[in-house]
């Protein structure tokens, strides 16, 4: 099994460095959101409770989760074009284990996510943030429980799917809102109480709330949202450990191709 | 007036696959209706029918894709449903499009395919490039899918299709999409490898010369093999030669032609068939009878077209258009 979880993760790491295109624009597109969203909220943001943050330093945890996610996601939409050439038939007439072909699949997706979310995190310094030693464990545990997490969201979302169109439609109707209120654009404190729930419902949070203590470790994170490190981080690796079931759950039931 | 193989015992070890009463529905539609039919080892079998026949269907059960509502489907013995690992093992699969990776090269697209079908690290790379000196490959092995040809490309995907040596390989429309040189190509590579490897091939086609280049065909019609022989068996048995005429009135001219001539004709679609010993001597009589219902005059050594359309009482629903 371990040979076939490591040539496919091998697959996806090639085909990935030989997209120059996908390269370049998963480096340069967050860069480009973190600087222009940074300076466009400039003087008009005000950390709730009134502490000294800049928006370039509030929205840097939340930059990192949307490389982890968009990543992830993304390393998934080849599932929905293998099925238009045999590619995934030929997996699946192949004598081997569903769980290994979800294995290998998730290793790829994590892989990417984290060394292009480590290769952000090097900025870090910039914005006045240099990590302990047990924040940069804490920040590579949310790394990797994010990354695994949306891994196998979208290997369950492109596995029913026939068309990258409707994957694209899915991702902006369900990764969008995830990122957007998941603490990593505002913090949870400064909205409506209604909005706040929903945020509190929605499993990214407790990723981004990690990310963001593990940069700030041993010192209290801005806006935490009065959770202490291990939960948030605990809820996390429990939504990694739901998705990758369900990932599970979905190929074993649903080996066959669609018509 | 069918003559065809009788199916063999499913016991028998010389059978490499066997369909027995399969049935499988797609909710109210049902694609295939209690199928039997069996493939002798060794053999190149074709399954010939036009587009939702069953082919694909059959295809996805023997796959182990599909499980069928009725019925088993058999590769070397071992039951498609039920022990769909083993079946795995002893199958080979070409699909309509090639399985590989447009980005990877050859050689590593089979060094993945080699993975996925348990070929030991230490002997994949002998493997593979005995496989692609097989299929004449060694010199592009580097180069990326993307930039070969679709008849190379396709020629690669047979490479992955034959790198575990299966004993059963499924060709659904191998040659879809290819100009007919890189056509014979295909084939030729096909033939040297099932010579050298013993494999048996079972090939989905729509095409009359390719089905005339196998050992034996099947001929499907809405989910029913209608007919399962030798090309020539089957061929035979629509005698040496036929009249077919083409027609404005069919059912108008065969009604003459059998109540006036006393001749045994029947109607396909706008074609009506005239068997007769000399068809030629007769056409003098037909056309004084009933020329003016008669668009044009065939006379002709029988086709597998002819076999499908006899069989099926259909007109042909597929033709030698694109072969």
């Amino acid at each position: 099994m371990l040979r076939v979880v490591r040539a496919l993760w091998q697959r996806e790491i090639l085909k990935f460095l030989r997209d120059r295109a996908r390269v370049v624009g998963a480096l340069v597109q967050p860069l480009a959101f973190w600087v222009l969203l940074g300076l466009g909220f400039y003087d008009s943001f005000q950390m709730p409770g009134g502490s000294d943050v800049s928006y370039l330093e509030y929205l840097f945890p939340g930059i990192v989760a949307l490389i982890l996610l968009f990543t992830a996601i993304f390393s998934t939409i080849y599932i929905v074009e293998e099925r238009q050439t045999g590619l995934l038939q030929a997996a699946l007439v192949a004598p081997v284990s569903r769980l290994s072909l979800v294995l290998g699949n998730l290793a790829g997706g994590v892989t990417l996510a984290l060394v292009e979310a480590l290769l952000f995190l090097l900025l870090a310094p910039l914005v006045g943030l240099t990590p302990s030693f047990v924040g940069l464990l804490v920040i590579v545990l949310a790394a990797v429980s994010m990354a695994t997490a949306f891994t196998a969201l979208g290997f369950t979302i492109a596995w029913r799917l026939d068309t990258t169109r409707g994957f694209h439609a899915i991702m902006n109707l369900v990764l969008l809102p995830m990122w957007i209120l998941s603490g990593a654009f505002f913090p949870a404190e400064g909205v409506p109480l209604a909005v706040r729930w929903v945020m509190y419902v929605n499993p990214a949070f407790y990723g981004v709330a990690a990310l963001r203590d593990g940069l700030y470790l041993p010192e209290a994170a801005p806006s935490a949202a009065g959770l202490p490190t291990a939960l948030a981080l605990g809820l996390s690796v429990a939504f990694a450990a739901a998705m990758v079931g369900l990932a599970v759950w979905t190929v074993q039931r649903r080996s066959t191709v669609a018509a | 007036m069918p003559i065809s193989t009788p199916p063999l015992s499913h016991r028998n070890a010389d059978v490499a696959f066997s369909a027995d009463d399969l049935v499988y529905r797609y909710g109210e539609r049902t694609a295939l209706e209690s199928l039997t039919f069996s493939v002798p080892a060794g053999a190149t079998f074709g399954l010939l029918g036009p587009n939702g026949s069953g082919k694909t269907t059959l295809f996805r059960i023997i796959s182990t894709l599909l499980r069928p509502d009725e019925g088993t489907a058999r590769v070397l013995g071992r039951d498609c449903a039920s022990q769909p690992n083993e079946v795995r093992r002893l199958l080979g699969v070409i699909f309509q499009q090639p399985a590989l990776d447009a980005e990877l090269s050859i050689t590593e697209n089979l060094r993945v395919h080699a993975a996925l079908v348990g070929i030991a690290r230490d002997e994949a790379d002998g493997r593979i490039h005995a496989i692609l000196d097989q299929f004449d490959l060694v010199s592009r092995a580097h180069e990326r899918v993307k930039t070969l040809s679709g008849g190379l490309a396709r020629r690669a995907d047979l490479a992955r299709g034959f790198l575990h040596r299966p004993k059963l390989l499924l060709l659904d429309e191998p040659t879809t999409g290819l100009d007919p040189v890189a056509r014979r190509d295909l084939w030729d590579a096909l033939d040297r490898l099932q010579r050298l490897e013993g494999t048996t091939l079972l090939v989905a086609t729509h095409l009359m010369d390719e089905a005339e280049r196998c050992d034996e065909v099947v001929i499907l019609d809405r989910g029913r093999a209608v007919a399962q022989g030798s090309p020539v068996s089957l061929r035979a048995a629509l005698g040496t030669e036929a009249l077919w005429l083409e027609s404005e009135a069919p059912e108008a001219l065969t009604n003459l032609l059998v109540d006036r001539l006393g001749l045994s004709a029947r109607t396909f679609g706008r074609r009506v068939l005239i068997e007769h010993e000399d068809p030629a001597a007769v056409l003098g009589r037909i056309y004084d009878a009933a020329g003016d219902h008669i668009v044009s005059a065939t006379v002709r050594r029988p086709t597998l077209e002819d076999v499908f359309v006899t069989r099926t009482g259909q007109a042909a629903a597929f033709s030698f258009a694109d072969s």
